[in-house]
């Protein structure tokens, strides 16, 4: 059995007097799509912020391709091949569609230490961000600023600024959020080809979705993992099904 | 370069031609006394300038920024004082001076963000201040007084106005160059992001404050340009120029002018520093007037002088 | 001996002086998220106050209470009028906007009352020097600043732990929507907020008149003092800013009392003159320096992370 790419053991935190991370022990191997999912408030995003170094987790490890990157700086983490789309878009909103995902290849290319030639005329970091925003579809919103963007759009654009920095392992917390029919589709079938190329974390509530997507899914509430494990069996669990009848928070049609 | 043709830049090419021609007004005239004031009001654009790069492109909002107007002119004052006249030894020490206060107060002040940071760096600000007043070998609270200005080699000579006041309009002109090129290059770009959202400039892989840093050691150092320059126009230097309200006067031309802007600076000097003249010829209170005036720039005037003339993007 | 206690009460009531102010700033931040750099006018007005009013009525202590009344009464309008326009906007607009008030009130206080400054003598009976412990000897007024601050300080921390005004209050700072949505009149409470500390800052600003002269300007030099304070002690903390504060008054106090001297030991005479005024100034600054380093969100922050 291959190394697992992330593996994350007996993960701790806390706030104040919450057990927000229970010690949630879970695996992703490579080039696994695996879906977190559980009702609102079971520490997903909480989860996924201790994963990128966002927040800092009180014990347990996490490591990416066999090294412990428990206590690694958010961008050194970047460097090493995480990627994070946000549950609550986090673009630079006052900069072109471009711009945000130019800065991402940016990042990764070379050092930013220069302080003359113009960074908007770089033709690779150029190329780069409009190959990614092809690739998400926003090819042609290239020059809007991110602020006129519709929503769903920005979260294509997270997505795309994710893949900008040519990731191994990508942590996408919910992506779909607020999307609309069509949207979400175009964004399922984007993951299916992404999925291809780059192992997915992925955190949603649509559950559609992620029955479609997935390989494994880990289910969380409160915080603790109460099930893992292949799509079909998560379907069968009865602690599952108890813990969502209660919170049918699950919400498969947008309109 | 692609310069588009619209009202901001009109009036910025205006603001710079006037500036240019200001000397030849001068002459024709025989008003000596603005000239005096206009080599003021380009040297405190130059600090504002300066300012402009870390609060207007950089999101940091430091008040301590006077301290560099210090720091530059202290350099002059005592290098003066000990013998050294020459200005190419002056300035380049009030530069490294600059330099290496902005490298340790910014390792500091970045370790907090938002209203710690504004008033971390106006404490040490302050301390700077008090510093100076202690200083009594170099005139303490009373300032120090310089008797020869800064010699140039006979290249330029900074005892004639004229020529003082292009040395001072070329700095200001070229420290603008140089925060175009710098704010449009990779490493402007970051610290505009870093600005617009620093959770994802982290993200994606920047160490935030090492950028910051770097911008608050580039903005303190062309300050203290301003400052050498500004001990030569006063041929005096004090603690005064330090004190805290000069940094929030700074802060008053850079946000007035409108921040992120290139010329912003620029304008917001030269508006502030002719309403404070012209009040001041009307009334002794004249801050009486200029108090309430902030706060209405400040409750109304989205975006400064340059946000009222038409929407821009920054760089 | 005698110095050093002496010193080390000065300390106490420099430092606790330096709560009243920085107490102040700290409620308005806390709760309304307001930064207010006129807060040191209004201390400056204090003093102002407590000068005229014991001149007009001859009685100090009625001076007092009515400038400490005027004091309040100045918090809740400049509240009303201006401020309540700035909640919500940026910090940098709060900056500003404060920053023209400090000059207008600089400069309505030179108007109204002259560029010279004002003198506020004691009464007789406050002094005498009180003996608080056998052979050492301490002047009355200072004394009572002690007492009053302390007691002021006590009352804040029973009226903020211990009872509903002071729940909403604590409740106000941490989440503003609930207490809207609980049907508090919060433009009250915030108005009343920020006299409470309008006029904990005229209380200090009074009490120091006697002590130092009333000039314009007193309140930025102490200001920026107060921040210092708020900073080492530690975010949004009360309690931070209590034990930070009397930390700073004695650092300060007693620096400049026996560095110089302390120095001299250790130096030349040239030397330890020219350095001993600028270190001793920037002994406060060192301390907050040394806190970011180690401790960048204070030293007794309100909440751990």
């Amino acid at each position: 059995m291959a190394e697992p790419l992330l593996r994350v053991k007996d993960l701790v935190r806390r706030f104040g007097g919450i057990l927000a991370t229970d010690h949630v022990t879970l695996d992703v191997a490579q080039g696994e799509l695996h879906a977190i999912i559980g009702p609102n408030g079971a520490g997903k995003t909480t989860l996924i912020s201790q994963l990128t170094g966002h927040l800092a987790p009180h014990a347990g490890s996490i490591s990416v391709a066999g090294r412990d990157i428990t206590h690694l700086p958010a961008y050194r983490r970047s460097a090493l091949g995480l990627a994070r789309s946000f549950q609550i878009t986090s673009l630079l909103l006052d900069f072109t569609a471009a711009d945000n995902v130019a800065l991402a290849a940016q990042a990764h290319h070379g050092h930013s230490f220069r302080f003359w030639a113009d960074a908007r005329k770089e033709k690779g970091l150029r190329d780069a961000a409009q190959a990614a925003l092809q690739r998400v579809g926003l090819g042609d919103r290239a020059n809007v600023l991110v602020s006129r963007l519709s929503h769903g759009e920005q979260r294509e654009l997270e997505l795309a600024v994710a893949l900008a920095t040519k990731p191994q392992l990508l942590l996408l917390d919910e992506p779909m959020a607020g999307l609309g029919v069509t949207e979400s589709a175009r964004m399922v079938k984007l993951l299916q080809e992404l999925r291809k190329e780059v192992t997915i974390v992925l955190v949603e509530h649509d559950m559609e979705a992620v029955f479609a997507l997935a390989d494994r899914i880990t289910v969380l509430v409160y915080g603790r993992v109460i099930a893992s494990g292949a799509p079909s069996d998560i379907r069968q669990n009865e602690e599952v099904k108890r813990a969502y009848l209660g919170d049918q928070h699950v919400v498969v049609r947008h309109d | 370069m692609k310069i588009s043709l619209n009202v901001r830049n009109a009036v910025s090419a205006l603001v710079v031609a006037g500036l240019v021609l200001l000397p030849l007004y001068s002459q024709l005239t025989g008003n000596i006394f603005i000239l005096t004031l206009f080599t003021r009001i380009v040297i405190l654009a130059l600090a504002a300038a300066s300012l402009n790069l870390i609060m207007g492109y950089g999101g940091m909002m430091s008040f301590g920024h006077a301290a560099y107007l210090g720091i530059g002119g202290y350099a002059v004052g005592i290098l003066a004082q000990e013998g050294v006249g020459s200005g190419f030894l002056q300035f380049p020490v009030a530069l490294a001076a600059s330099a290496l206060y902005a490298l340790v107060i910014g390792a500091l002040s970045l370790r907090t963000r938002g209203v710690y940071f504004i008033m971390i760096t106006l404490a040490f600000a302050q301390m700077a201040y008090y510093v100076a007043s202690g200083l009594a070998r170099y005139g303490g609270d009373d300032g120090l007084t310089i008797y020869k200005r800064s010699d140039f080699l006979g290249l330029i000579n900074l005892g004639n106005r004229v020529q003082f006041y292009y040395l001072c309009l070329a700095c200001l002109l070229g420290v603008i160059f140089l925060i175009w090129r710098t704010v449009n290059s990779r490493f402007g770009m970051v610290v505009q992001g870093l600005r617009s959202n620093e959770q994802r400039m982290q993200a994606i892989g920047f160490p935030a404050k090492r950028y910051q840093l770097v911008c608050f050691v580039i903005a303190g150092t062309l300050c203290g340009l301003a400052g050498a320059l500004l001990a030569n126009n006063t041929d005096f230097v004090s603690p005064a120029v330090m004190y805290w309200t000069r940094s929030g006067d700074l802060m008053v031309m850079v946000i007035l002018g409108g921040m992120g802007s290139l010329f912003g600076p620029v304008i917001g000097a030269v508006v502030y520093l002719l309403l404070e003249e012209f009040l001041s010829q009307i009334t002794e209170y004249w801050a009486l007037i200029m108090g309430p005036l902030l706060l209405l720039v400040v409750l109304f005037g989205r975006g400064g002088i340059m946000g009222m003339l038409g929407r821009f993007s920054r760089g | 001996m005698l110095l050093v206690v002496e010193q080390i009460l000065n300390g106490l009531q420099f430092g606790l002086l330096l709560f009243l102010l920085a107490a102040g700033l700290t409620l308005v931040f806390g709760i309304m998220d307001l930064v207010n750099l006129a807060h040191g006018s209004l201390y400056m007005m204090g003093a102002y106050f407590a000068a005229t009013f014991v001149a007009w009525t001859g009685s100090f202590l009625l001076g007092i209470v009515l400038a400490l009344g005027a004091s309040l009464l100045l918090g809740i309008v400049l509240e009303f009028v201006v401020l309540r326009h700035l909640y919500g906007r940026d910090h940098l607009d709060h900056v500003l906007a404060t920053f023209g008030l400090i000059l207008f009130f600089n400069e309505a206080v030179r108007w109204i009352w002259g560029p010279a400054g004002l003198a506020l003598s004691l009464p007789p009976w406050l002094t005498v020097p009180v003996q608080i412990i056998p052979g050492i000897q301490y002047p009355a007024y200072r004394l009572a600043i002690i007492v009053v601050a302390l007691a002021v300080a006590l009352l804040l921390y029973l009226g903020v732990m211990r009872t509903r005004v002071g729940m909403l209050i604590r409740a106000g700072a941490s989440n503003r929507e609930m207490i809207g949505a609980l049907g508090i009149n919060i433009k009250l409470l915030y108005t009343l907020v920020f006299g409470l500390g309008a006029a904990l800052a005229g209380l200090a600003g009074l009490m120091q008149a006697p002590i130092l002269t009333v000039q314009i300007g007193m309140g930025e030099n102490i200001l920026i003092l107060a921040f210092v304070v708020i900073v080492i002690g530690g975010i949004g903390s009360i309690r931070g800013a209590f034990l930070a504060a009397i930390l700073v008054g004695l650092i300060d106090t007693l620096g400049r009392a026996f560095l110089p001297n302390l120095l001299r030991q250790v130096l030349s005479g040239a030397a330890a003159s020219t350095a001993a005024p600028a270190l001793s100034s920037m002994l406060i600054y060192l301390l907050m320096a040394i806190v970011l380093v180690l401790r960048p969100e204070g030293l007794f922050p309100a909440t751990r992370r």
